[in-house]
Formats: structure tokens, sequence, C-alpha cells
């Protein structure tokens, strides 16, 4: 077991704090025993609450290097874990047979035997990222983004490689990792993860923050703006997310909308100022067209 | 981790399981070794690190937290008369003691007016700040004060319904609201978004009212008596026909993301089929990387067959909610089919497909059909009869053999005439046909339900749940 990074819940909070992502008790808890337990984290939850985020500041806290595998329909052994550079060896190949008739044939044996040394090594291996992150000696955050998009052979790879931390290459043997990396996991939920997978990681559903904790992350993320509009734009996005929508505005908009008001130099958040600007927090016509009737903004 | 907190810990994982939430060895292992890495005597650590180990459905989360809440109780039973006064560490609380019953009163089951104005001021002051500690604090002065019957001599029983019918916290929102706005705009956006504050506030405290009165129950009576009984369905379990408004709005607010879960896993088995013809010209521009040798190759995707689907529902009171979550989703699965076309009925048929066009505000699509469609004939009871012939008669045209007719009922038909020919030849039109149930299989034929003689022609399913809905639509969608 190596030793553990943070040294209590505090801790981490602190740390991530000067990270510039506020935690609240669950996400530094749940980050703390992913750390002391030795364990993935799979961090689940709407678009834009902060997912890839929260990974980012974990290796900014730890100050570790962050390795990222984006995943997407598709997504196969030779993009996530490695593969051999075979245009290289074809070359290489070519090399070789365009000398071996001179050399090859006054007595030195085991040309081709040779060759094949040569192009099973390190030099033709392209490593991916799950390898890299396995074979780094520096501390290391292993992002996974958006595993519910890749394929369900994807999730045996990922398996494999996250119970024990090795990978076997058949040409060079096993490569066990040197040093764990901390692995961080997200999904958006779009189909559930299989039940081998979760069972071997910490799971931690991040949903829309408290209104105070939003405030916050407002308040630190756009600095320009009065805290007074701060207030009174986190309980407007929390009014909105009350209406039954189709895509409740999260975190990210909630920003992008403070962001928006600054540029346009408003002070206070009144009707004419939410309908003119509401399509920074509303992405669909009927959801636009719902939050207008039902919060009167005619 | 001594002995006592393992058994603790082994009875909350049985209650967990005992609840629904599927907790496997291992992950129960893993919950006892969080335990020992983090400080206990932080209560919200605690839930914390149990819910990362064993909770790994959000549906899930609403099952622990009420069962931690009465596994691992914040306090026991009256707490200290003191501590809610220096816990409240504001002096300006009102003068803790009088919000506090024990000391102004002995053990009687009602307050005195004096008690209940403080604490409904104090109530009023906590939820203009939106202080979520000191509500918390004041939900469990307020049960101790305020919510206790004695059942017998030497048993007390606890009830929250009386401490919010004495406080009754919505009578507050008008000088709240008031307050809150401070003399701006009464109407228009700044009242809606402060009205949303103090609702969700009020509920907030009522929630904790509830958790409070819920241990000290627990307290009284055991808590597996308690766990058992307080421990609510998920949502895709709550029964259409019994669903309350709020599993209605929640159930809606599923649509869209179960949609989206059934058409992921519908794409990637189809994609698992067998593959397409050669695709030559990438088959062929792959292999030049490779030398002109075609290590792989590349096949066109499938076509995969959409069906075209016929919706016909049964929109009468009784099984409205029902009709109404099935359609939302087979909307939002239109991608998944050639054509979707939707009827509804009461005693006679409409077409009801322009009202889902997309883009329309859901919530409001059923109210519309009901007072734009014309679904009436006669009386306004269900007639599934005179609907299957209107059907035949005015949409001949409607069922062709690449359709898959999906029927939504309850089959009953008020004792009328059931027109078991008409859906006979519908049926044999279609390429398919079911008849989809929300009432229990057992009640089926009972009464006036009309299931034995249309079970017969159209296979019918039991379809009482979002989870059955689920199951069948998998089912329906060919892969």
């Amino acid at each position: 077991m190596q030793q553990p990074v943070f040294c209590d819940v505090a801790d981490v909070r602190a740390r991530l704090g000067a990270a510039g992502y506020l935690a609240d008790d669950a996400i530094a808890t749940t980050v703390f025993l992913a750390d002391r337990l030795g364990k993935p984290l799979l961090v689940e939850g709407p678009a834009g609450v902060g997912k890839t985020e929260l990974a980012k500041a974990v290796a900014t806290a730890t100050g570790s290097e962050l390795i990222r595998l984006q995943c997407y329909e598709g997504l196969d052994e030779a993009r996530a874990l490695y593969e051999w550079n075979y245009k290289k060896q074809l070359l290489r190949i070519q090399v070789a047979n365009g000398s071996s008739p001179d050399t090859a044939n006054d007595g030195r044996p085991g040309g081709w035997s040779e060759v094949e040394q040569d192009i099973f090594s390190e030099e033709f291996l392209l490593s991916r990222p799950l390898l890299t992150a396995i074979r780094r000696t520096e501390p290391t955050v292993l992002l996974v983004d958006e595993t519910d998009k890749a394929d369900v052979e994807v999730e045996g790879l990922l398996l494999e490689v996250l119970s024990d931390f090795q990978v076997t290459i058949p040409e060079l043997g096993t490569i066990v990792a040197a040093r764990r990396p901390l692995v961080v996991l997200t999904s958006n939920a779009t189909r559930e993860l299989s039940e081998a997978l979760k069972r071997r990681c910490l799971y931690l559903h991040l949903d829309y923050p408290t209104a105070e904790r939003e405030k916050a992350i407002v308040l630190s993320r756009v600095p320009e703006v009065a805290e007074a509009l701060a207030e009174a734009l986190v309980r407007t996005v929390r009014a909105l997310r009350a209406l039954e929508l189709k895509k409740s505005p999260s975190i990210a908009e909630t920003i992008d909308w403070a962001h928006t008001l600054v540029a346009l130099g408003l002070d206070t958040l009144d009707e004419a100022a939410v309908r003119d600007t509401l399509g920074v927090v509303l992405k669909h016509a009927s959801d636009h067209a719902r939050a207008v009737a039902q919060l009167e903004l005619n | 981790m001594n002995n006592g907190l393992l058994d603790r810990t082994v009875a909350f994982v049985a209650a967990l399981r005992a609840g629904g939430v599927p907790v496997s060895l291992a992950e129960s292992l893993d919950a006892v070794r969080a335990f020992g890495a983090i400080d206990v005597l932080d209560r919200e650590d605690l839930r914390a690190a149990f819910a990362a180990t064993m909770v790994k459905r959000p549906p899930h989360r609403v099952t622990f937290d009420t069962l931690f809440d009465l596994w691992w109780p914040p306090l026991l039973g009256d707490g200290t008369a003191s501590r809610y006064g220096a816990d409240a560490g504001d002096p300006d609380a009102g003068d803790p003691d009088d919000a506090d019953p024990d000391a102004t009163e002995p053990r009687q089951g009602h307050a005195v007016p004096a008690d209940r104005d403080a604490l409904r001021a104090e109530l009023a002051r906590l939820l203009l700040d939106g202080d979520e500690d000191g509500l918390r604090r004041l939900a469990r002065a307020a049960v101790q004060g305020l919510g206790r019957a004695d059942a017998q001599p030497g048993r007390q029983s606890w009830f929250s319904y009386r401490v919010l019918r004495q406080l009754s916290p919505d009578t507050l929102t008008a000088s709240l609201l008031a307050q809150m706005l401070d003399g701006q705009d009464r109407d228009g956006l700044a009242e809606k978004v402060a009205r949303q504050t103090i609702r969700e506030r009020i509920k907030q405290f009522e929630a904790m009212v509830a958790a409070e009165v819920r241990r000290r129950l627990a307290e009284e009576r055991g808590v597996e008596r308690i766990a058992k009984t307080a421990v609510k369905p998920l949502t895709d379990q709550v029964d259409f026909l019994r669903a309350s408004r709020d599993d209605l709005v929640e159930l809606r607010r599923q649509v869209y993301p179960l949609a989206r879960r059934l058409a992921t896993r519908l794409t990637a088995r189809r994609r698992l089929g067998r593959a397409g013809r050669l695709d030559f010209r990438r088959t062929v521009r792959a292999s030049l990387g490779t030398g002109g040798v075609p290590l792989v190759t590349h096949h066109r995707p499938h076509k995969p067959h959409k069906p075209e689907l016929v919706v016909l529902c049964d929109v009468s009171g009784s099984v409205a909610s029902f009709a109404h979550f099935t359609l939302l989703l087979a909307f939002a699965l239109r991608e998944q089919f050639a054509k979707v076309r939707a009827f509804a009925f009461i005693d006679t048929v409409d077409e009801v497909t322009p009202m889902f066009r997309p883009g329309e505000d859901f919530p409001d699509v059923m109210a519309r059909m009901t007072r734009e469609a014309r679904l009436v004939w006669f009386d306004g009871h269900s007639d599934y009869g005179n609907s299957f012939e209107t059907f035949a008669e005015r949409y001949p045209d409607a069922i062709t053999p690449r359709t898959s007719l999906l029927i939504l009922g309850d089959a009953r038909n008020n004792y009328r005439a059931t027109a078991a020919t008409t859906l006979k030849h519908l049926a044999a039109s279609a390429r398919h046909s079911y008849w989809l149930n929300p009432e229990p299989r057992a009640h089926w034929g009972s009464g006036d339900s009309a299931t034995a003689a249309y079970g017969d022609i159209v296979e019918m399913v039991e379809c009482r749940n979002a989870a059955q809905l689920q199951q069948f639509v998998e089912r329906l969608l060919p892969g």
C-alpha cells in the first residue's frame, strides 16, 4: 500500500479549495476515501455539475499530472491501452529485407528473430492513456471521462486494469504499476454502468448544489459579480430548476449567466434582464417558453 | 472498530438490503474499511462514507438517507436542554429557554400557546435566513414540545402532523414574502423566485420534522419496525393507478432520462448484431496504411428495422396518468420508430398526434388533450366497443402491415358491448398488437373488466409501473 496523499477530510477540503474547487462534505469525504482505500472513484451526475472539474482539481491539489482517457462510442483497446506502431514496424522489416540478401546469406543466422525481437520492443509501442498512467512513477490522476459513452467491452478492460493495476502485453510481459494512480471515472448516466464496475468503485453522485454552495461557487468563479446579484441569480436558477424542464440549468450555466450579466454591465436581475439573457441557461425552445410563462416574464 | 459498532453496521446493511438497496458483501467490507479510515464522530462524514461505498444508484439514495437517520441518529432521547441553547450560538436567537418546551412545561402532550408562538416566531426568522442547522434544532424542539401524545401509560407516540398543524409553516409564507421582497414589486419575477425559495425551505423543514418524528418513534418501538414503514418505493416501482401528484411530477421528470437510456441500450444491441455488407471503399482506404494489405475489413451498418407505432389509449379519469406517461415515453422515443401516431378515447376516439410535436410543453399536453380532442360522444364513461368501431371506421388507413398496435387501458368497459370482432380485424391487419393493462393481473376479469374477451385477441401485458413499462418497450423494439 502506498502512502496516502491526504491526511484527513478537512485536508482534502482545504486543498481542493486552494485548487479552486469548493467541495462539500460528501465530495471531500469520498475523495479522501478514494485516496485512503486506493479505490477508483466513480462520479455520476447531470451534465455541467463539475465532474471533470473535480478530477482536475484533485490533480492540482495533489500535485499530480492528469492523464485523460476520453471515452466515445467505438473506443477500443488500441486507443485506450496500447498499440503496436505497425507502420514503423513495416518500415523496419523492409529495411531488414533490403539489407538481408547481402548479410543474411553470409553466415548470419537468426536474421528474422533479430528483427522480430527488435520490432516488438519499446520503440514500436504506442502507449495509450491507461498504459501511460500505469507506467508513470510520478503521482498521477487518471481521468476516464464519460465512461457511459464507451461500449460495454471497454468496461471489461477497465475492470481488469483498475482492479490489479497491471497490463499484460504478450510480447513484452506483464507491466505492474510502479505507483498506483488515483482514478476518477465520470458518467452522465446515459446508460447504467455494469454492476461489476460499480462494485469496484466508490460512488459519488454529484447533483445540483445547495443554494449556499452555488452562490459561493459563482462568487469564486466570477469575482466581478456583486454578492447581491449572485444571490438573486442563484435563487432564480433554483426557481427554474423547480419547473418541469427538459434540461435543468446546471452550475456551468449559472456561471455562464453570471459572466453574461457582468459583460452586459447589469447589476440587478429584473424581468427584462432575465428575459433577454434566458438563452444562456435554457437551451430548448419549449423550456424557454415554459419559463417565460411560469415566471411571468412577459 | 469495536463489536458494538460492527453489529450496528451489519444491522444497518441488513436494513438497506431489506429496503431494496442491493449491497454486496464486498461493498459492505468496503464500508467497514471506510469506517476505520474516517473520523466517525462527524456524522455527515460517516454518511458520505457509507453512501460512497454502498449506494451506487441515485434512486436508492432516499432510502439510504432515511435508514441512516434511523440507525445513526444525531442524538438520543430529548438531547439536553442546554445544548439547544448552546448550539444556537446566536444570542439574538430569541430566548432559547423560551423555545425549549422542557424548560417551561412539564412532560405533557400539548403545548401552551406562548410556547407555540415563540416557536413560530423562531421558525419565521430561520426560514427567512435559510439557516439549516437552526431549522434542524427547531424541528427537534418542536417535535419534543408539540408532537408528543401519550398513547398508553408509560408509552408515547409522536406525530408530525400535530407539529405542522400547530406551527403551520405555510401560513408564514405571506409575511415572509413581504420581508424577503422588502418593498420591491409584489408580483412578477422577484415574487415568484422568493416564493420558490420559501417553499423550498418549508419543505426542508417539514422533512426535518418527519425525520425527527421517525427518530423518536424508533426509540420508542424499535428501529426495525419503523424502518419497514419509513422506506418509500422507488419511482419506477410506483403503481400508476395509485400515484400521487408528486409521484407523477417525478415520473414525468424521468421520461427523458428513461427514453435516452432505452435508446442507448437499443443502439448498442443493434451494433452487436451481425455486420452489414462489406464497405469496399473504406476497407481499401484503410489498407493503404498497411501497405495495401487489408488487415481490417470495414462494413456498412445495418439499417435497423423501425416499426410504425400506433397507440390507442383510454384517457378516462381512472387510467389517465398511465396513458399520459406511456404516451410521453412513446413520443420521447419517436426516433426509434418510423412513425408514431396516437389516438385517445373515452367513449369515442380522436387523433392526438399533433399535440406531441417536438418542442411542445409536456405537462400541459394531457390537459389540452382532454379539452380539445373530441373524446366524449355519449356519457363520458369508458366505452371500448364504440371507440374501436369508430377508430376502424374513421381511420381505416392508420393500421398497415408494418404497424405495431399498442392499446392502453384497464379494459373496464362499464358492461357495454365489446366489439371484439372489430378488434380482431384491427389486430389481424397489424404486424404486432399488444395491450398494456395498468391493473394488477389478479384483478383482471373482475366486475366490468372485459379482459377475458380482449385478452384472447390481443396479447395483454401487465404494466403497473415504470419498470414494467421499460421492460415492455425493450421487447417491443427489435434489436
